[in-house]
């Protein structure tokens, strides 16, 4: 091997053979931008953006989606920056590339604002202002507000954070609309109350990891009993709020069966969650069904949303 | 300090080939972009 290929500081020595940072490939930087958070948060961008009143050059609704991706990611990418150090003790987040030592801190800072930064500039003067600014919001939320303000002091961390995923619907519409009304509004409710009962079965079953971490989850903070009837009364005011896009004649019945079916399995989840009095996470079967429907619902709610506007004329 | 051995160093050659092109790949899509949008604001 000629070592006259490498970088003078490489050649020289400076990079220790138990540093790996230099061997980060294209994966490691896409792991940054959280692609399956990625991936639900898209999902909703569109679909509110498929109900919208009014008509999007597909090139431009294009942008806008990607706009929404890349801000998202930025706010991963953030996210992951900031909480190297918990994400290191945690076995879900141990080989994350920032704890595994394959992207320097200092470089991962770096995308994340320059994409932050990038997403939010073509938003903007591709798409319109009010979604930059909404993306710029959602971004700022995630990374200041959750990410440095909450997470680490308050069992209400996912409660309030919640918030910067609930803004998706509303970039969207804003997007083609260039204003916000009622349904893009019910919409962020409906993902800010979904979020509660979401984050809080996953961390039911993975309690021993926040607990090891330090971070003030609902479960280490308050005890699995106090978080299992806090998802309970969460899912009761959230399946009502579900179906008011429906009740206040926004939609039609295609969602608002769907919302009701999704929104009575969603109930049945949570009552079987509530009656668990497991520990241990192994026993926790319920919880971890939970997690996983909660996730399935959210996509058939917003998918029912586009098939219902298609099928029936209520945004003629 | 250590030197890198020749399996470090191919590792480390491959990994920064695959972060070129992406990087190339990323901007050449933001060119083709910037394109696209000017020519659809200039339409609409």
């Amino acid at each position: 091997m000629n070592t006259t290929e490498l970088p003078a500081t490489y050649v020289a020595g400076e990079l220790q053979a138990t540093n790996v940072a230099g061997l980060a490939d294209w994966r490691d930087y896409f792991a940054l931008l959280k692609p399956r958070v990625m991936t639900l948060v898209v999902f909703s961008a569109a679909c509110a953006m498929a109900v919208a009143p009014g008509h999007i050059h597909p090139v431009i609704g294009f942008v806008a989606m990607l706009c929404v991706a890349v801000g998202a990611g930025a706010a991963g990418a953030l996210n992951q920056w900031y909480e190297a150090d918990i994400d290191a003790l945690m076995k879900r987040t141990a080989n994350r590339p920032l704890p595994a030592g394959r992207v320097d801190r200092g470089e991962a800072l770096n995308f994340g604002v320059a994409f932050a930064v990038g997403s939010v500039a073509i938003m903007g003067v591709a798409v319109n202002w009010l979604a930059a600014a909404i993306l710029a919001v959602s971004i700022l939320f995630y990374v200041l507000v959750y990410t440095v303000g909450l997470k680490r002091r308050t069992p209400q961390n996912i409660v309030i954070g919640g918030a910067a995923g609930a803004f998706p619907p509303l970039i969207g519409w804003a997007a083609v609309t260039g204003d916000i009304s009622a349904l893009p509004v019910l919409l962020f409710a409906l993902i800010f109350l979904w979020t509660p009962p979401h984050f809080w079965a996953l961390a039911l079953f993975m309690e021993a990891d926040y607990s090891k971490a330090g971070v003030p989850m609902l479960p280490v903070t308050a005890g699995a009993t106090a978080t299992r009837r806090q998802i309970l009364l969460y899912t009761l005011v959230l399946v009502p709020v579900s179906l008011m896009p429906w009740a206040l004649g926004l939609t039609g019945w295609i969602y608002g069966g769907t919302a009701l079916v999704f929104g009575l399995g969603f109930i049945a989840c949570a009552l079987a969650v509530w009656r668990n009095t497991a520990t241990l996470a192994a026993d926790m079967a319920p919880e971890k069904r939970m997690f996983r429907f909660s996730l399935l619902y959210l996509f058939m709610l917003f998918a029912a949303l586009v098939v219902d506007y298609w099928i029936l004329p209520w945004n003629a | 300090m250590e030197r890198m051995t020749d399996a470090q160093t191919e590792a480390f050659i491959a990994a920064r080939k695959s972060r070129n092109k992406a990087l190339g790949l990323l901007l050449g899509g933001l060119a083709v972009l910037f394109f696209v949008i000017t020519v659809v604001k200039f339409v609409i």
